[in-house]
């Protein structure tokens, strides 16, 4: 059994990231684009966790937590106007949503 | 006391009359309506003449006024209601419900319910067969009311309330035939004409309130008497003057505004007798000679009232001369007589106006009640062409009225003679330059009135009968109740005049000593020197009796000359009886049977009726051309300017709008629109589009780097 280094670590992220950027890209829901986004951030997450064992220092982990309370705070501002949105327009459907061609 | 200070009773005794019959006449017995009706007027008359008698005790020949004030009714007195006066300083506006009695209204007291009374007792029987009978005493009682507060007010406000009261029951009374267009026409005529004098009344009034801060009789007569007055008040007092006269010109038929009176003839007989003929029309020579004081300091108003005095006499005796309708020819003559008081008036002789207005309520009501009495009697006909012969069939009546016709054309020793050369006289002496033109114009009517009065009474009760036969079948005596009262005031009739015998024949003129007190201290103020003719008050010097007795002489020769004239043309006319004026001069014959076509001229003048292509001519043609002109002329340019405007406002709009707007400001935004159009076409508005490209770049990107 071989050890577990910083490669797998890396293409464990990359798909998280993979699998993100194709859920962000595709969904119709702004709710799972949200959720596809977390997984984005998160991939990055595994990503720091792995580079700061490889170096054997902490700062990756301290920016991972930078990234989780950026990802909660998003989240939640991103539902915030999600609602809004919703009690407009009754619906929460993002190819409807093109005002910003204006 | 008692009567003196219960004075305020005497109006309210018709009062309570006419009440009586508004709430409750319709369901009263005739027998019932007589007694309350004609039974206040009684005690009314009784009341008066005991305060009368009370009140010469009271003043003891020195005219006193004896004033009794009820309440106040406008105004507190507390300075709520003041007003600002010429002079600058603050009067309090006060109107009482007051009383007053001095020897001008003790007489017009006197008269009023004695003749009154009389006209009621002769209206039980005139009037017994008329519907309505409930509703013609109580507008008589009305009247009655109305006039005793004319006569005892204290003040020109509660005067006006009578004034404005007998007018309302004239209307009322002359209208009494309602469903006669004819008659409802002249009441309209009536009132109308009677509102332009009233309009004048109050104007006055307010006028001399403003001057000296009251409305009373007794303050305005003591400011005017002893008060110094300049050029400027002088001017004032002559407008209120002549103000108060155009009242009197209403109320007293006086030209331009006599021509509802001979109209007013389609009321009831009695109406005729008490309102149009022995009181109410004398209301303006009341408010005249009550305003003596005013007019005295006004030399050009009482030059103005002698003359539209005279000429009112000359007028309306010249029309009086051809009628043919019995009440008419009486209405001229009042409206005639009426022009001799005033001109009394005009030329300073008040006592002898007032001296007329008694004399003439007594023969005038006899010759209406008279008229009546011979209308009764001819079944409604009231045209004297279709009368004749009928003095050995109505034998009391043909008495009376011959007696009061002898009075009325001034045969001595009756009353009209004494009253009437009174006045002649007083013209002539008063000859402060035109007066002696006044005297013969006066002279002139009395011979015009001597004839007009004889040929009324030689067409009606000489010559041959000129009626139907089933007319003639029913002439009768009147009853009891009509004669009694023609009686009674033929009487008067003879007898009203000695009470003022001129002291030229050898009598004490006891009428004019008891009125003195009254005029004799206005005519003290007036000013010598402005030409005012000055009331004669000195006795008459021995060199003017013999010109007063050749003017006497003349002016009964001019009474015996015309009734003979008329004599001559009509004492036996028979059927289609010549006129002699017709035959004569046909165009004079016209123009006087058409009462000088005053009617027209008012209908082209005033009334609109006349119309020229459908365009009113006159005051109402003018009023409409400057409606016409307002709403045209004016208007239209205002509405042009207007258009004007809004075209250039239009114009303005179109040019900001397409303009400025499109294509100074829009212009280039559309231009940046249309530029912009490709590159607006890669920003389609979908985020996940703009993601996607970013990731395609970004792969992109990745795959150069590595496979560079």
């Amino acid at each position: 059994m071989t050890e577990i280094t910083a490669l797998h670590y890396l293409v464990v992220a990359a798909a998280l990231f993979v699998l993100g950027v194709i859920g962000v890209l595709t969904r119709r829901n702004v709710v799972i684009i949200l959720m596809s986004i977390e997984l984005i951030l998160n991939a990055v997450n595994l990503n720091l966790v792995a580079f700061s064992r490889m170096w054997g220092n902490l700062h990756g982990q301290l920016f991972a937590i930078f990234i989780v309370v950026d990802a909660a705070a998003e989240a939640a501002v991103g539902l915030g106007i999600l609602i809004a949105f919703f009690r407009n327009k009754e619906t929460i459907n993002v190819d409807e949503i093109d005002l910003l061609k204006w | 006391m008692f009567f003196l200070n219960n004075i305020w009773l005497i109006p309210l005794f018709p009062a309570f009359g006419a009440a009586m019959m508004f709430f409750f006449g319709r369901r009263l017995q005739k027998a019932t309506v007589n007694a309350v009706c004609v039974g206040v007027v009684v005690v009314a008359f009784l009341f008066a003449c005991f305060t009368v008698v009370e009140y010469t005790h009271f003043a003891h020949g020195t005219g006193q006024p004896f004033e009794k004030i009820v309440y106040t009714w406008l105004g507190s007195g507390d300075g709520h209601l003041n007003f600002v006066k010429r002079d600058g300083t603050t009067a309090s506006f006060n109107a009482d419900a007051g009383f007053l009695l001095d020897p001008l209204s003790s007489i017009w007291l006197l008269f009023v319910t004695g003749v009154g009374m009389l006209i009621h007792i002769y209206s039980t029987g005139y009037m017994a067969h008329e519907g309505g009978y409930y509703r013609f005493f109580g507008y008589m009682n009305l009247f009655m009311f109305s006039m005793l507060t004319l006569i005892l007010a204290n003040n020109y406000m509660l005067l006006f309330v009578g004034w404005e009261g007998v007018g309302l029951c004239s209307y009322l009374l002359i209208g009494f035939y309602f469903h006669r267009k004819s008659a409802s026409d002249a009441a309209n005529k009536a009132f109308i004409v009677n509102r332009i004098g009233d309009a004048g009344f109050i104007l006055g009034a307010l006028t001399l309130a403003w001057f000296f801060g009251s409305f009373r009789f007794t303050d305005i007569n003591e400011l005017a008497s002893h008060s110094n007055f300049v050029g400027g008040d002088i001017h004032i007092l002559t407008i209120a003057a002549l103000l108060l006269f155009v009242g009197a010109c209403g109320k007293s038929a006086q030209l331009p505004l006599y021509v509802w009176l001979p109209d007013a003839m389609e009321g009831p007989t009695p109406v005729s007798a008490l309102i149009h003929a022995a009181t109410m029309v004398t209301a303006g020579v009341y408010m005249v000679a009550r305003s003596n004081a005013v007019f005295m300091l006004a030399p050009s108003a009482m030059k103005t009232v002698a003359i539209v005095g005279a000429l009112t006499a000359v007028f309306a005796a010249s029309i009086g001369l051809v009628q043919n309708d019995i009440k008419r020819v009486l209405a001229y003559s009042t409206v005639s007589q009426l022009g001799y008081m005033f001109l009394a008036l005009g030329v300073g002789a008040f006592a002898a106006g007032v001296f007329h207005v008694f004399t003439h309520a007594f023969f005038k009501a006899l010759l209406f009640l008279g008229s009546g009495s011979v209308i009764h009697a001819m079944s409604g006909e009231q045209d004297m062409r279709n009368m004749g012969d009928l003095r050995g069939r109505i034998p009391t009546t043909f008495k009376t009225m011959f007696v009061a016709t002898l009075a009325i054309a001034g045969i001595p020793p009756l009353a009209g003679f004494f009253s009437k050369d009174e006045i002649l006289w007083q013209a002539w002496r008063s000859a402060d330059g035109g007066f002696p033109y006044l005297w013969l114009i006066g002279f002139g009517t009395a011979l015009m009135t001597a004839f007009y009065m004889a040929r009324l009474i030689f067409l009606t009760f000489y010559g041959k009968p000129r009626m139907g036969h089933e007319v003639e079948h029913h002439i009768h005596e009147s009853p009891k109740s009509m004669t009694g009262p023609l009686v009674v005031l033929a009487v008067c009739s003879v007898c009203a005049g000695w009470l003022g015998v001129p002291a030229s024949l050898g009598g004490t003129n006891a009428f004019g000593k008891f009125l003195e007190p009254v005029f004799a201290r206005e005519a003290a103020v007036a000013p010598s020197t402005s030409g005012v003719p000055s009331a004669p008050q000195e006795p008459v010097g021995e060199e003017h009796r013999g010109l007063e007795w050749s003017l006497m002489i003349l002016s009964v020769g001019a009474a015996v000359v015309g009734g003979g004239w008329a004599y001559r043309y009509y004492a036996s006319a028979g059927k289609d009886y010549p006129e002699p004026i017709a035959v004569k001069a046909p165009p004079i014959y016209t123009l006087l049977y058409n009462k000088w076509f005053v009617d027209e001229a008012y209908d082209y003048a005033f009334t609109g009726r006349r119309k020229l292509g459908g365009i009113r001519l006159g005051a109402m043609g003018a009023g409409e051309a400057s409606s016409w002109f307002d709403a045209k002329i004016i208007d239209g340019a205002v509405n042009d300017a207007g258009w004007v405007t809004r075209a250039f406002a239009t114009l303005s709009t179109w040019w900001d709008k397409w303009i400025i707007d499109g294509v100074c400001v829009n212009g280039p935004a559309i231009l940046a629109r249309m530029l912009s159009y490709p590159a607006r076409l890669f920003e389609w508005g979908l985020v996940q589009w703009y993601a996607l490209v970013m990731v395609a770049g970004l792969l992109g990107f990745g795959v150069y780097y590595v496979w560079k």
